[in-house]
């Protein structure tokens, strides 16, 4: 099988020589410059590696939380020693005639799971009351990658929940340092309140000085964060992500491009967000008026519904379009079936598992659920 | 504003910043935290570091960011004679760890605390390049090696007659 | 006697002194360097003389130098890496508080082989007092031309700063340290792009060890061909050692790289053995990161052989039955010091020092550290010996900088021969509180030489 990048549709005169590079042993041809990780995408599926901190659009991102480790067995085909070390496949560019093992290669899922383990150690597992839970990288990680218990026999450590200005809560507790909000503040608004603060296991997210963050666009970090640690205070606890129905809408922004998606039930508007590619990333950055401040619907056009591609307990409601990558990891994971750490639907009262989501007509309602909506 | 360098200072800051090339006055933030720490009490208010922050036109986060990262700048403050008492293998293998335990019993506190007179505060810390002389430990800008109780005794009164 | 190459003039009475230090053929490298050679023969010289980094890593010196990018208009930088925060390890600064102005000919040769205009000499922050000292020797150099504008009419110009760090080991690593010198926290950057090629404000940048640097003075007086006869094989020159433990005499000792490890511990002109009449236990050669070393396999290799000093004996039999050179920070355990304690003070070193930029160092050094105060307190169980082998096994090679693997490879080596010692603190908890474990097998097999030392 080839591929052929996206980003080499070129016509012919000014095509540049491409770099080949087989991943799992699946070959694609990409331009010079491009990661491991991007090449992965483009081939997509199973072969590509988990990214935690990676985020394509904010420069300087990546390399941090080791998720993305994969295994160069081959350096290129002018130099074909292998790497002596797996690589971060977000900042490893390739070389032409490059191999790489990803889920092929046992060394690497031994590493992430190691890795996955790390970044759970002072996870507080706390999904059951997490806004996150349902569209968090983390869980999903484990779902895919970790093992199903712990080792760690230590207090964990904790943080208290800050309000960091009216829009955002900080629940720090819950993150894994990946550094994008902080790359966010830093690239999109032109003034950086909130950073990392500390050393070690002891650094975290924070202000120092307890600072509201007050910025056009400084919102856009809820949506980089991939756990729950960031959160949107105009949505908090209204509602669980699964009982919302994703729509496509445009507003006439003058700060922004416009283009969100609103979070209904019914024809009430309980959050709205960026776009988000099938990797989870931001397609375009939106503005906190239209993040925060537009909750009515007049305010905006609507497109269509939002087609939810990842495998997350989002599509697998009732929801339009699940494409499910292949499903393959069972097999290549010796029939090993990965198992979630702690799954939402086992602890969730409202997630009877009597109410199939899927025979439900229109969103999920509370009224459809025997109890009460009672997640807090 | 309450925190302010003397003329001298200002003067410092001028020459520490001009080490670096044009429009890279932030390389200058190490050393003029130390500086803000020497000049304002011992350690680094928030109002010290949003100063810093001015002087060298940065935003305060960063100079939160580069506080709180090197174990040298106190956030909080500290008594005037500050016992950083090694505690590293080396060191270890020397006792170290007697040593603080006899400074503890000797002035009432634990590790981090300041005596009620706020004379002193201990901080045990990691190697700090005297392996060779253990046990020891760094008082103000220079090293005390191969510490006995003895030494203890010697250099607390010496700081207590300073003090006076 | 072991030939001197960088101390042979320490005993010199204020040597300290530029005076002093001129009256004694101070700067007469940098004179033939500047007046009679040019950058690409300095670089030759350092290549010939077959110097390796001593900062740790012992990569060749002259190498590295040549891969210094050379791109027009951008300005080129050379870092004197003064940080020495690897426990163990005090060689850098007897150096730069004895014979400042050897360090300085140093980088005013090295900065002119790389056509660097600006040095920067990084040092840790709680060699408060040197400094001074540096800043003073650096003064006096420029107020006699070999600082500042047209260095002795060649029409060369270089600065040496001084910048003080603010406690962070990390800051030691090249990239965590440039950082560090820009004025930001001190996180390593993501290889590549190496230093060479951007380092300082995005400039190349070569980032050398105060006593690498140190030791162009003697290459360029002698010559490299020179230089390259002291010590073994591809160990050229002399070393730097800074002993400390349970030995007689601590210190900073330049070792012709020629002798045993035997002759390093027991003879008078070295550490002078063990005192009171103990015995050898184990052994960290070269500063906290390296592996740690029964009696046993210390003095002689796998092999039988003797170990030497060299960077490829120490390191002979790999991981497995051997260690490394490291930044030569030499730590000796005596009988009664208890390995389990000593890894668990390292990895607490090493939980403090971790900059939590990735998650298997930021989260695995701390857990590590729980896990053996644990089996030192007595409360740890058989299993948790098997936990820390894997923990450590998961952090080394997935981390950004080298760090993790300095953490991962001390609780590994322990394990690898120390087990029964962990072991016993698991079955013995009550025992293990009172008293230490001993010398088991590990039995220095020199009892004779060690009993003649103590006396
Ligand atoms: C965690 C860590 C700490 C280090 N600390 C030091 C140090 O204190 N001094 C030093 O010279 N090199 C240190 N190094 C090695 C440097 O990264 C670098 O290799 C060295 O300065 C290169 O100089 P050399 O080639 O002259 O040895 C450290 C490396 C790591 C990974
Ligand atoms: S708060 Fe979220 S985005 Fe920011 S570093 Fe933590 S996990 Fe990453
Ligand atoms: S290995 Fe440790 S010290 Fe190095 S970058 Fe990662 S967290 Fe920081
Ligand atoms: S995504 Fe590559 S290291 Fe985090
Ligand atoms: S171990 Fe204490 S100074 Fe090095």
């Amino acid at each position: 099988m080839a591929f052929r990048g996206m980003q080499s549709f070129r016509t012919m005169a000014e095509e540049k020589k491409l770099f080949k590079v087989k991943i799992d042993n699946i070959t694609v041809e990409v331009e010079p410059g491009t990661t491991i990780l991007n090449a992965a995408r483009l081939i997509g599926g199973d072969v590509v590696p988990p990214a935690m901190c990676y985020y394509s659009k904010l420069q300087g991102s990546g390399g941090k939380c080791r998720t993305c480790l994969v295994k160069v067995s081959k350096g290129s085909d002018a130099d074909p020693r292998p790497m002596p070390k797996l690589v971060a496949s977000c900042r490893t560019t390739v070389m032409d005639g490059m191999e790489v093992g990803n889920i092929t290669s046992p060394e690497v899922l031994d590493a992430r799971k190691g890795v996955v383990e790390f970044l759970l150690l002072n996870h507080p597992l706390d999904c059951p009351v997490c806004d996150q839970a349902g569209e968090c990288d983390l869980q999903d990680l484990s779902y895919e990658h970790g093992v199903s218990a712990t080792r760690y026999e230590f207090k964990r450590r904790t943080f208290d929940k800050i309000d960091i200005g009216d829009h955002i809560k900080l629940h720090m507790t819950r993150c894994i340092l990946c550094y994008r909000c902080v790359f966010t503040a830093d690239q999109l608004t032109n003034k950086r309140e909130h950073g990392i603060l500390g050393r070690g296991d002891a650094s975290e997210i924070s202000t120092y000085i307890q600072n509201s963050l007050d910025n056009d666009f400084i919102g856009n970090v809820i949506d980089v964060c991939p756990v729950g640690a960031l959160t949107d205070r105009t949505a908090r606890f209204k509602n669980r992500v699964w009982f919302l129905k994703p729509v496509d809408a445009k507003c006439e922004c003058t700060k922004c491009s416009g283009k969100a998606v609103l979070w209904l039930r019914g024809d009430e508007i309980f959050r709205v967000t960026a776009r988000k590619d099938k990797y989870g990333e931001v397609e375009e950055f939106i503005c906190d008026t239209c993040r925060f401040e537009r909750k009515d619907p007049k305010d905006w056009t609507v497109e269509g519904p939002r087609k939810v591609s990842r495998h997350s307990v989002i599509s697998q409601g009732h929801y339009v379009g699940v494409h499910k990558p292949d499903e393959t990891i069972a097999k290549v994971m010796d029939g090993r079936a990965p198992k979630l750490l702690m799954d939402i639907h086992d602890i969730s009262e409202v997630n009877m598992p009597a109410v199939d989501l899927s025979k439900i007509d229109g969103p999920a309602h509370s009224n459809d659920f025997p109890k009460s909506n009672g997640v807090q | 504003m309450a925190v302010q360098f003397s003329e001298e200072n200002l003067n410092k800051v001028k020459e520490i910043i001009a080490r670096y090339p044009e429009g890279k006055q932030k390389s200058a933030l190490l050393p003029v935290l130390h500086l803000a720490q020497e000049s304002f009490g011992g350690w680094l208010s928030a109002e010290s570091m949003d100063y810093v922050a001015s002087l060298l036109q940065i935003e305060p986060i960063e100079v939160y960011e580069v506080a709180t990262f090197y174990s040298m700048y106190n956030l909080k403050p500290v008594g005037k004679y500050l016992f950083e008492v090694c505690h590293t293998g080396p060191c270890m293998l020397n006792g170290s760890d007697n040593i603080i335990d006899y400074i503890k019993e000797t002035l009432g506190i634990s590790n981090g605390e300041t005596t009620t007179d706020g004379l002193f505060t201990l901080k045990t810390v990691e190697c700090l390049g005297a392996c060779g002389y253990a046990p020891m430990m760094q008082l103000g800008k220079h090293f005390r090696e191969h510490l006995t109780k003895a030494k203890v005794d010697e250099i607390i009164a010496e700081c207590r007659s300073k003090a006076n | 006697m072991g030939r001197k190459l960088l101390l042979d003039k320490a005993h010199i009475e204020g040597i300290r002194y530029y005076d002093t230090y001129r009256n004694n053929g101070g700067y007469a490298a940098a004179e033939k360097a500047l007046k009679s050679m040019s950058p690409e023969l300095v670089i030759e010289e350092v290549k010939k003389s077959g110097l390796r980094g001593r900062g740790g890593a012992g990569f060749p010196t002259g190498l590295k130098w040549s891969f210094l990018a050379k791109p027009e208009g951008v300005p080129r930088y050379l870092v004197c890496n003064a940080d020495e925060s690897e426990p163990g390890t005090f060689k850098d600064r007897y150096l730069m508080e004895f014979l400042p102005h050897l360090l300085i000919e140093g980088l005013l040769i090295s900065s002119f082989a790389l056509g660097a205009n600006c040095t920067y000499i990084y040092i840790r922050g709680e060699y408060a007092w040197i400094p001074d000292i540096l800043e003073e020797a650096i003064n006096d150099a420029k107020k006699n031309n070999w600082l500042g504008k047209n260095i002795q009419g060649t029409g060369y110009d270089l600065e040496i700063y001084v910048q003080r760090g603010a406690g962070a080991y990390i800051c030691g690593e090249e990239t965590a340290l440039i950082e560090s010198l820009e004025g930001k926290r001190g996180n390593p950057r993501i290889k590549p792009p190496f230093p060479a090629v951007k380092g300082l404000w995005q400039s190349p940048t070569v980032v050398n060890n105060v006593e690498t640097l140190a030791a162009v003075v003697p290459i360029i007086n002698i010559g490299g061909d020179e230089y390259a006869k002291y010590g073994t094989g591809k160990s050229t020159g002399t070393k730097l050692i800074s002993a400390c433990g349970n030995i007689n005499k601590p210190g900073v000792y330049e070792i012709d790289m020629n002798i045993s490890v035997e002759e390093f511990i027991y003879s008078d002109e070295f550490c002078g053995g063990i005192p009171n009449g103990k015995r050898l236990k184990a052994c960290i050669p070269g500063g906290s990161s390296v592996p740690i070393l029964p009696a046993n396999l210390l003095l002689k290799t796998a092999k039988g052989e003797p170990r030497m000093m060299t960077y490829e004996s120490l390191n002979d039999g790999g991981f497995a039955t051997g260690s490394m050179m490291g930044s030569g920070g030499f730590i000796v355990l005596d009988e009664d010091q208890c390995v389990v304690r000593h890894t668990m003070s390292l990895a607490r070193f090493y939980h403090h020092e971790s900059c939590g930029q990735c998650s298997p160092c930021r989260e695995g050094t701390g857990w590590m550290k729980k896990v053996l105060l644990n089996i030192e307190n007595g409360k740890g169980k058989m299993t948790d010996i098997d936990l820390l082998w894997d923990i450590q096994r998961k952090i080394e090679g997935n981390t950004i900088c080298p760090l993790g693997d300095a953490a991962a490879w001390p609780v590994a080596a322990a394990i690898r021969h120390f087990r029964d010692e962990f072991e016993w603190h698991v079955t013995h908890p009550e025992e293990a509180m009172i008293r230490n474990f001993g010398l088991a097998h590990y039995a220095d097999p020199l009892p004779v030489v060690a009993t003649a030392a103590a006396v």
